[in-house]
């Protein structure tokens, strides 16, 4: 089931002409012909969640925007993807760029915002021109502007880059940024959906969430929610990569089994060079590690599935999140000691220094797998960070508190023997990497079928 | 004039009624004693501060009275304002109590520790938090931070690393003054106050910086290893001032005058902001008129029971766990010295354990 990426590979989808050709900007035309209140009435019969991590209904997010008199109202895409493992938002910009840029327009009309903003990842410089070029195009065709489709609805869309910083993705770093600042997450409340950008309602949506709204307006919101599983409603992007045999972008209508996900020629092809499973992350690199056996099976033994309900079975002790959808896939012979370090070594850089836990913790984390990973470990480390990542989880003003938390502490709860292992041998483990233990066995590996 | 709505609410099981509005920790300061949460960043006077630090986390076990679900995480008090019927739990919330540790832990291990040169010991807001919410050793095996010198004026000495990153003195200059010059550079665990591109802080408020320091991150060049502040006596003075209200609190030593700082109220907070006329360059007696002795109540450390009036923290024990705590051993029953009803400064000279004999016998 294809809706976003239906028309990705139609030769010059990324311009005007082919886009339109290929039932492009009929949304707008629908949603033109409604109410603002009646789009978002669509958006919430649809059932779309956020797609950007966290998973809340948009819906709901649409209509919890203050509407307060002679205050203007602003959506903001939010396009600072930065997650380590999650690259789908770039696939839709650089590829199907007025996608995005009409979900902008049904939105914006819906919200009642008349300056759009769309705060882009500083690495991402070339497809700002793809975007401003697409935003042209849009707009010497009526799509944007000055009283749209004779409307009486104006709406321009305009385009900020970020400078490189991770947590400007967290949505009040990311206003804070956007309004010229220093990008330091706000303490919430206020929230941005009362005082956002330049202290007007705000929202601020991921930018597959807001291409999702296409679709939503072309087939119906009723339609949209019959796709899927129960809440996760629609079709999901999820962005593949580590040793998997097809690395890339995949739309799943998340019905799918992550068995199959991984195993079947239809999307990853299964693992590379004939190597087994050993471990997954689910979604990005803020959520927990899975071993491959609780990431095929939950910890009731039931299959798990592609969908927020099913991957976040069994909580954080058994089970993961959806989240941004960077699926990350490690074989026999990956190490997730060092993993776990390179992604402290992140969170450590990317920690904005507002609160105390995160500032300092995320630094003395990244110290300690430091030392395990080179072989200078002891066995009391490893409790220590187990203790250090409490202290640091919930206890701060942004997720990104937590994101930092929840790797280190999936990996030492599902990957303590490894840990154990680096610390007791530690001129082996500069040498040769743990490999498969018992409890990442793959309880079942599909062999290989001509 | 319509009557601002009151609210009640019960932190650590004492109830007090606040206007709406009120933060809970504005609430708990209300009541006062231990059940009031330590603040690092958070500054009554400044807009904007606190939610930082993490160290006044508390947990709210029900939200109000028409939503009685408590809070799934644990809020900073600063910065969350209460609701009617709102239960707060502070020191009776075990959770509370664990995560500030871990703030303290982390707040200290780049710190460093140079307590014995640092001027703002004695009266460090750090000292009193580690002392009261730390545990005595570190399980920190790493290099402290450390940062490249950076001179900020002929006035006010920056220590990068005793800094923790309040963000109260990046406010303080923000507020006070009408350029912004002063703020925090980089990020994360690197991130550092710095001027604009190294230039020294050039304003007739900016003194008040070192006073907002909760740490000894910025100090005073002009009493720069100069005395201990424990052995320096607070008066209360005043001047006329063209620029400021005059008030101010002087640090002597006999007639010397050692230091100047604003007067603080009893969490540490600045009354009224002071020039840097009268701060850094009127450093003579004869300057000043004198009001008194200065009353002292947060720190324990520069008072040591010399003054006279000084004011004890209330004691809510008995309240907040709801009866009177059984004692294992009643110090004052066994001992001779160290008994309430003696006040050390009536006391001519060092006390001498007779002194308290003699008390006992009246």
């Amino acid at each position: 089931m294809k809706l976003l990426l239906e028309h990705a590979h139609v030769e010059g989808i990324r311009y005007y002409d082919a886009y339109r050709k290929n039932g492009g900007y009929r949304a707008v035309e629908k949603a033109f012909k409604m109410t603002p209140d009646e789009i978002v009435e669509e958006v919430k019969k649809s059932g779309l969640r956020g797609r950007g991590g966290a998973g809340f209904p948009t819906g709901m997010k649409w209509s919890f925007l203050a509407k307060p008199e002679g205050i203007p109202r602003h959506l903001v895409c939010n396009a600072d993807e930065s997650e380590p493992g999650t690259f789908k938002d770039r696939y839709l910009m650089e590829f199907i760029p007025h996608l995005l840029i009409e979900g902008l327009i049904v939105s914006s009309f819906a919200l009642g915002s008349n300056a759009t903003y769309i705060y882009i990842r500083g690495e991402y410089a070339w497809i700002v021109d793809i975007l401003e070029q697409a935003i042209t195009e849009a707009k010497n065709n009526g799509w944007l502007g000055k009283n749209i489709l004779n409307s009486g609805f104006d709406c321009e869309i305009y385009v900020q880059r970020g400078a490189g910083a991770y947590i400007c993705g967290e949505e009040t770093a990311l206003i804070e940024s956007l309004e010229g600042k220093r990008g330091n997450p706000r303490i919430k409340p206020p929230f941005p959906a009362i005082q956002g950008l330049w202290m007007r309602p705000t929202v601020v949506n991921n930018v597959e969430t807001l291409a999702a709204v296409v679709p939503i307006m072309n087939i119906g919101g009723e339609a949209y929610s019959k796709i899927g599983v129960g809440r996760s409603t629609g079709t999901k992007l999820l962005s593949v990569c580590g040793n998997v045999k097809k690395p890339g972008i995949y739309e799943i209508d998340m019905t799918q089994s992550v068995e199959e996900f991984i195993f079947s020629d239809e999307y990853c092809g299964g693992i590379a060079n004939g190597k087994k499973l050993k471990a997954c992350i689910p979604g990005g690199s803020s959520v927990p590690i899975l071993p491959a056996n609780l990431l095929l099976k939950t910890a009731k033994g039931e299959t798990r599935y592609m969908n927020y309900e099913s991957l976040s079975d069994g909580g954080f002790a058994t089970g993961s999140m959806m989240g941004s959808g960077g699926f990350i896939v490690f074989d026999e012979d990956q190490c997730v000691v060092r993993h776990t370090m390179t992604l402290a070594r992140f969170y450590n850089h990317e920690s904005c220094g507002q609160c105390s836990p995160c500032r300092e913790g995320t630094g003395w984390m990244y110290k300690i797998l430091k030392n395990i990973e080179y072989g200078k470990g002891k066995m009391s480390d490893i409790d220590l960070l187990w203790d250090i990542q409490r202290k640091i989880e919930g206890n701060t003003i942004c997720p990104l508190g937590d994101a930092a938390a929840w790797p280190v502490a999936a990996a030492i709860r599902h990957f303590r023997d490894e840990f154990e292992w680096h610390v007791l041998n530690p001129e082996e483990s500069q040498k040769r990497n743990f490999g498969l233990a018992h409890y990442a066995d793959p309880i079942h590996v599909p062999t290989e079928t001509a | 004039m319509s009557e601002q709505p009151k609210f009640k609410v019960t932190i650590d099981n004492i109830t007090v009624e606040v206007p709406a509005g009120t933060t809970i920790l504005n609430a708990a300061r209300m009541i006062g004693g231990d059940v009031t949460p330590p603040a690092m960043c958070y500054y009554s006077k400044l807009e904007g501060s606190g939610g930082k630090c993490r160290t006044c986390l508390v947990e709210v076990s029900k939200g109000s009275e028409k939503d009685p679900r408590p809070m799934p995480k644990l809020v900073a008090s600063c910065r969350t304002t209460v609701m009617d019927g709102m239960e707060v739990k502070n020191i009776t919330s075990d959770k509370v109590l664990d995560a500030r540790k871990g703030v303290v832990e982390m707040l200290l291990i780049n710190h460093p520790l140079d307590c014995p040169v640092c001027d703002q010991a004695g009266e460090c807001h750090l000292q009193d938090l580690s002392y009261e919410h730390g545990v005595a050793g570190t399980r920190y095996e790493f290099d402290r931070r450390t940062f490249e010198k950076e001179d900020i004026g002929d006035y006010i000495q920056l220590h990068m690393t005793r800094c923790i990153l309040c963000y109260r003195c990046v406010f303080t200059a923000d507020q006070l003054t009408n350029k912004r010059e002063h703020g925090i550079l980089e990020r994360g665990d690197h991130a550092e106050i710095s001027t604009l591109l190294g230039k020294s802080l050039d304003n007739e408020f900016i003194g008040n910086v070192i006073d907002v320091c909760p740490v000894g991150a910025l100090t005073d060049k002009t009493f720069r290893f100069k005395n201990r502040v424990w052995f320096t006596k607070p008066v209360d003075a005043h001047r006329d001032c063209p620029t400021c209200s005059g008030k101010v609190r002087l640090w002597m030593r006999g007639d010397e005058v050692f230091r100047v700082t604003a007067r603080k109220d009893k969490w540490g907070e600045v009354e009224e902001w002071i020039c840097n006329d009268c701060r850094f360059h009127k450093k003579e007696a004869k300057d000043w008129v004198i009001e008194g002795p200065s009353r002292i109540d947060r720190h324990s450390v520069i008072s040591q029971g010399h003054y006279v009036d000084t004011v004890k923290q209330p004691v809510y024990i008995d309240r907040v766990i709801g009866k009177n705590p059984k004692l294992l051993l009643d110090i004052h029953k066994v001992s001779d010295v160290n008994r309430p009803d003696v006040d050390l400064s009536k006391i001519e000279g060092p006390a001498h354990s007779d002194d308290f004999k003699k008390n006992k016998d009246n």
